[in-house]
């Protein structure tokens, strides 16, 4: 039987905050267990929480950033639900009111399995509702042992966002593709750094399956504990392939909470909650409304930069760039940004991105390295581009002097040009003689050459390049060998 | 409106109490008792009022973002029934 998958999502991402949403407790990854608690994030007995006015911002930036209508008049209700990692037994969350609703992403999404690892894909354009976007609670996290359960409640009260989408994924593809443009998007708008494997970007899938584009929708599962963007793509693969075995032998799905194994690759009902959804939602006494007046809209709209997708278009536009290009490109504002600097310092865009796709993609990766710290200035960029392309060192010479950068050496192009004796030489003289010595001492690919194997001229240039211990100007060297042996 | 026994058990369940048959029913009698005066407020016409969440009409009360130093972890796991100088310990959660 075939079915068609219906997927949406509900992704949670920690903002950028210094402290967290009530209380000045750090928000800071990684620190030891129980270092950044107070009496407030713990939900001690008669403390009052503070609401931190830039999580507020980071929420509206968001929901401006990916389409959203804001709620200029909104505010926080208590969720209950009775677990360890949760010592208020409340979260303090938004129900009827949240700060976004009613957004979109338009998403180019590849055609075929986003894991194959191959680049450049035929894609397709299709809209993505966004149903709201509302802030929130982080709650502790639990570490398993054998007999006992120990809480660290550090990431208790991080400030989260949490966006709900429409069900409107067809394929584990088409997440994939918007996960990645909101991920980017949410870093450009710099309201989280969505790193998935720290946790500060998380993704719940919800999960049914029905016969056709025009049946109601399936009893659905939720599938918890997805920690990347891979695993998200094997475990929608999972889930789809377990609801049709089911159906297909005739059974029903149950309305299970599952939760993903990613290293056995597979997933398992968690404790039923059937009563789950009973959280008793009621307005927050302790947090005054939240109006977000149009002054204050407006100053937040201001503070945007420019967005993945516009700069996408613009680097089509006004640069020519092909689209593949530009979307690697606008994948991370830092890459981006770095990107303009090296044009606006004079380099031609497509050099500047050919050598970002290749000689900087391998180094960054080689040395670990994140697009905001890259050993090179975007000025040092163009002054390569512009050795190599006018002739000065090869391209080859090019490479040599940004592995030495990231390498760790600190001088600029021009002196590691010299310092490595990489001048090009353009000397005609000097490289004619070279050349004659070479016809000279290979008589068989000279009479080759000479006999039509224009394959021969290879050879030649070969041994040119050689004698000039790789510094002469191939070009040159080309056309004075065709002029010798004419 | 009446509370059932059944009602009593549910949110009893969902806060993870377990109670004898004695204070089921004692309860019981005590949330009849407050839904009934919910039940009264119910009665009076409020069409033109506005629905209120706070006693006081005050909005934006906001904290700028900035962090201060922590509580000492001694000081706050004091207050755990259970704990190993690191973590606060409760018996294994189920999943």
């Amino acid at each position: 039987m075939e079915f068609e998958t219906v997927i949406g999502l509900e992704v949670h991402a920690e903002l950028s905050t210094q402290s967290k949403i009530y209380c000045t407790c750090s928000t800071a990854f990684g620190a030891s267990e129980n270092t950044h608690i107070c009496p407030v994030c713990t939900g001690m007995p008669g403390v009052l929480p503070a609401l931190n006015k830039s999580v507020v911002e980071y929420c509206v930036k968001a929901g401006l950033a990916l389409n959203c209508k804001i709620n200029q008049y909104s505010r926080q209700d208590r969720k209950h639900y009775f677990y360890p990692d949760l010592p208020k037994a409340f979260q303090t969350s938004q129900y009827d009111l949240p700060l976004c609703y009613d957004g979109y992403l338009d998403i180019d999404v590849p055609e075929g399995d986003p894991l194959d690892g191959k680049a450049q894909k035929s894609t397709y354009r299709k809209r993505f509702g966004i149903t709201r976007i509302h802030i929130e609670e982080d709650a502790g996290k639990l570490l398993h042992g054998a007999g006992s359960t120990r809480i660290d409640y550090n990431r208790c009260g991080v400030p989260l966002i949490e966006i709900v989408t429409e069900p409107d994924f067809r394929t584990a593809g088409e997440v994939h593709a918007f996960l990645t443009m909101l991920r980017s998007i949410l870093i450009y708008a710099g309201v989280s750094n969505c790193r998935m494997e720290e946790g500060s970007m998380r993704c719940d899938v919800n999960l049914s399956l029905r016969p056709g584009p025009d049946a109601p929708f399936g009893t659905r599962t939720e599938t918890k504990n997805i920690a990347s963007m891979s695993a998200t793509v094997r475990a929608i693969e999972y889930e789809r392939k377990r609801q049709k075995k089911v159906l297909e032998k005739g059974g029903v799905i149950t309305q299970d909470t599952m939760r993903w194994d990613d290293e056995r690759g597979l997933n398992y009902a968690m404790r039923s909650k059937e009563d789950a959804h009973d959280y008793f939602y009621f307005p927050e006494p302790d947090i005054m409304p939240i109006e977000v007046d149009d002054e204050w809209l407006g100053r937040i709209k201001a503070s945007l930069p420019e967005l993945p997708n516009a700069r996408r278009e613009r680097y089509m536009a006004d640069y020519g760039l092909p689209a593949y290009d530009a979307g690697f490109l606008t994948g991370e504002r830092a890459l981006a940004e770095y990107f303009d600097d090296a044009v606006a310092a004079g380099a031609p865009p497509k050099s500047a991105s050919n050598w970002l796709m290749s000689d900087f993609a391998r180094l960054t990766n080689e040395h670990s390295l994140t697009w905001d710290a890259l050993p090179l200035s975007p000025e040092d960029l163009a002054k390569c581009i512009a050795l190599v392309e006018s002739g000065k060192i090869s391209r080859t010479s090019g490479s040599k002097i940004l592995d030495a950068v990231f390498s760790g050496d600190t001088r600029t192009p021009d002196e590691l040009v010299a310092a490595l004796g990489l001048a090009q030489v353009s000397d005609e003289g000097a490289i004619r003689a070279m050349c004659e010595e070479v016809v000279a001492n290979n008589p068989k690919p000279v009479a080759d050459f000479k006999a039509g194997k224009e394959k021969a001229l290879t050879s030649l240039v070969g041994q040119v390049m050689k004698a000039s211990k790789g510094k002469a100007n191939p070009a040159l060297v080309n056309k004075l060998l065709r002029e010798l042996l004419a | 409106m009446k509370i059932t026994k059944e009602q009593v058990e549910h949110v009893a369940s969902l806060a993870k109490l377990s109670l004898s048959e004695e204070e089921i029913e004692r309860l019981r009698t005590q949330m009849g008792g407050m839904i009934a005066f919910a039940d009264e407020i119910n009665t009076l016409n409020v069409a033109s009022v506005r629905p209120t969440t706070h006693a006081i009409a005050q909005k934006n009360v906001f904290r700028e973002d900035g962090c201060a130093p922590s509580y000492d972890r001694a000081v706050m796991l004091e207050n755990a029934p259970m704990q190993d100088g690191e973590c606060v310990v409760v018996p294994r959660v189920v999943e």
